[in-house]
């Protein structure tokens, strides 16, 4: 089973070894930027070299510039600064999007895998349910009756993504609840609770790790899609879907540089996180059975 | 043999009413939206510091039993019957009450490594639930452990508490799980097959352990296996199963010699013999029938039968006491005494 611990290797674990040996070349590059993007989300407004918010119309589209390193946006704001300090929302959404969905998902995997039978065909029938309805349908909806904004965006995401959640990980924990370790542990006495919080949701945390990391990848693109749209964050707050939003009309005027460098920062996080996500997973396969 | 000769095995001073008792077993499992018969009125008691072996092929029902026994049962699945351990009906245990019945019966089963968590060690094995349910302190519980280790044969039982599964040989790992079942002070041992995984060597080691610790902590001993041999070696009774249900219950030692159902008597005779090469092993004519096959009002052994007459296929016969043991056969005052094995 444990592929990877060698006969002798109990105490030299895998830990020891350097990221790259660990995730492979494009793994470590993916990691690196996921680093950065998290570090600049917690530090990114008290970098910023300028107010984020303060316009200037006088200076709309400007090129770059010693003192504006990417330019100026539709409304005269620096780039970078709103690309910094919106690094936050951009980041935090997803977090909590990610968070919720691991927990809801996790849960009705482990009630559903564990009770078998009547639970687990209710439970299942009730993703299917939720299945049906869009992402976007669900935010236009939460926007309504919570009136637009970040939080709005991220409760209709986390009822959007949990059904995904919690299928894959009913599946991991069905098949690990059906191994025979686990009725011998029920036959010696251990409750329910202490099998499900010590064995069973242990032995899928790998495959729940790299879930969380492709879930977070999604959850980056979704939420500056429901920004974009003007369901979610909204301006002038800094946020890197509303600042396409805001400056798509720059494309057609020969001023890309705001929308892209925003575009950009979107597409290296989902990449990144997706990578990260890819090669976890292949690690959880070959080191699960 | 005098119809005595049941109630005169050893039993241990003070057992007045059975420990286990097992009482019109009926089970039924879903197959295809479909509700199977998979056992049919099982009945058997077991008393304390009794080792009962219970024997059959494939299919026969004897895990399914088990299973009934430490309420292991697959989803969906039909129980009728009663199980009642030290006068408890097992059915209606919830809870605390549960927990503390699944501490006094253990289980011990056939392959060991699939039975242990590969990615913990074994000490964590062991101690959980000295730890989790008994509020044994961690320390405290990993010297019980390394007691008992040394109890089934592991000199070094420390070192192997901080060592992995898969470090560990299957031998060795079946001690584990034996010496595992033991640290909750069980009164009910149930051991499904606890030697098949294992090489000969072994597996006569194992039962030597467990026969020793069945005397050493009058425990009762529901032995499952397929090797006659094997159960009449250490059981005191052995009952046979075929078709989900129970033709024979029968003192060990008489199982060969004086063999009361037609089934018993086949098995015995399909033995290699080791004093003798033989030309061509003896074989049971067709194929073993599995409950769901069994017709309901016909002796489910009677198409393989040597012994077949017309009356066989008419009547489902009831499990009936004689010669000291019990059989379910019309025609068991006919065979009486013709059954012993005779290889020819």
């Amino acid at each position: 089973m444990t592929a990877m611990v060698t006969t002798t290797a109990a105490q030299e674990s895998p830990r020891r070894r350097g990221l790259r040996s660990r995730l492979g070349v494009s793994g470590a590059i993916a990691a690196t930027i996921v680093a950065i993007a998290s570090l600049v989300a917690v530090i990114g407004p008290w970098i910023a070299p300028h107010d984020p918010t303060i316009a200037n119309l006088s200076q709309a589209w400007l090129a770059p510039s010693a003192d504006h390193l990417l330019g100026q946006d539709v409304q005269g704001r620096d780039v970078l600064s709103r690309l910094l300090a919106g690094a936050r929302s951009s980041m935090l959404g997803p977090l909590l999007v990610v968070v919720v969905c691991m927990v809801l998902g996790s849960s009705l995997a482990v009630i559903s895998a564990w009770r078998r039978g009547f639970t687990d065909s209710a439970i299942s029938s009730g993703l299917d349910i939720l299945f049906a309805f869009p992402a976007i349908l669900l935010a236009a909806l939460s926007a309504v009756v919570f009136s637009p904004g970040l939080w709005a965006a991220v409760a209709a995401l986390s009822v959007a993504y949990t059904p995904y959640v919690a299928r894959v990980l009913r599946g991991a924990m069905l098949r690990e609840r059906n191994q025979p370790y686990i009725a011998a542990l029920e036959v010696q006495g251990s409750g329910a609770t202490s099998i499900c919080i010590r064995h069973l949701l242990p032995n899928v945390m790998p495959l729940m790790v790299a879930q969380a990391t492709i879930l977070f990848g999604y959850a980056v693109l979704d939420l500056a899609v429901i920004s974009y749209l003007g369901l979610g964050v909204q301006p002038p707050n800094p946020d890197w879907g509303v600042m396409i939003s805001e400056n798509q009309s720059g494309i057609l005027q020969h001023y890309p540089m705001p929308a892209l460098a925003a575009g950009a920062c979107i597409v290296a996080v989902v990449v990144a996180m997706n990578l990260l996500g890819e090669r976890l997973l292949e690690r959880s396969n070959a080191s699960g059975r | 043999m005098t119809a005595t000769t049941i109630e005169t095995q050893p039993q241990p001073a003070g057992a007045g009413s059975p420990l286990l008792e097992v009482d019109s077993l009926a089970l039924q499992l879903p197959v295809d939206g479909e509700y199977r018969p998979i056992l049919r009125g099982v009945s058997f008691t077991l008393a304390a510091g009794e080792a009962l072996g219970l024997v059959g092929e494939s299919g026969s029902g004897k895990s399914m039993t088990v299973r009934a026994i430490d309420r292991i049962l697959p989803p969906r699945a039909r129980l009728e019957g009663t199980i009642r351990f030290d006068g408890q009906t097992v059915a209606d245990l919830s809870g605390a009450a549960l927990k503390k019945y699944r501490g006094e019966v253990a289980m011990v089963f056939q392959d060991p490594r699939a039975h242990i968590n590969p990615v913990r060690r074994v000490g964590d094995f062991m101690t959980e639930v000295l730890r989790t349910n008994l509020g044994v302190k961690p320390k405290a519980a990993a010297e019980r452990a390394v007691e008992m280790l040394a109890r089934v044969g592991i000199p070094d039982g420390a070192r192997r508490l901080d060592q992995y599964p898969h470090e560990l040989s299957g031998g060795l790992l079946q001690r584990v799980m034996i010496a595992s079942a033991l640290l909750t002070e069980p009164r009910l041992l149930l051991a499904d097959e606890p030697t098949t995984a294992l090489d000969v060597t072994t597996q006569a080691e194992i039962m030597a352990i467990l026969d020793d610790l069945r005397r050493d902590f009058q425990l009762a001993v529901l032995f499952i296996t397929h090797d006659l041999d094997l159960a009449s070696a250490v059981c005191n009774r052995t009952a046979v199963m075929y078709a989900g249900e129970i033709v024979e219950v029968r003192q060990s030692s008489l199982l060969h010699t004086d063999p009361l159902h037609p089934y018993t008597s086949a098995l015995g005779a399909a033995r290699p013999d080791i004093s003798e090469s033989a030309h061509r092993l003896q074989a049971i004519a067709g194929r073993p029938l599995s409950a769901l096959e069994a017709p309901p009002d016909a002796c489910a052994f009677a198409a393989r039968c040597q012994h077949h007459e017309d009356v066989c296929d008419s009547s489902h016969p009831d499990l009936v006491a004689i010669d000291g043991g019990l059989t379910r056969c019309v025609r068991a005052d006919d065979l009486r005494g013709r059954l012993g094995v005779s290889h020819d």
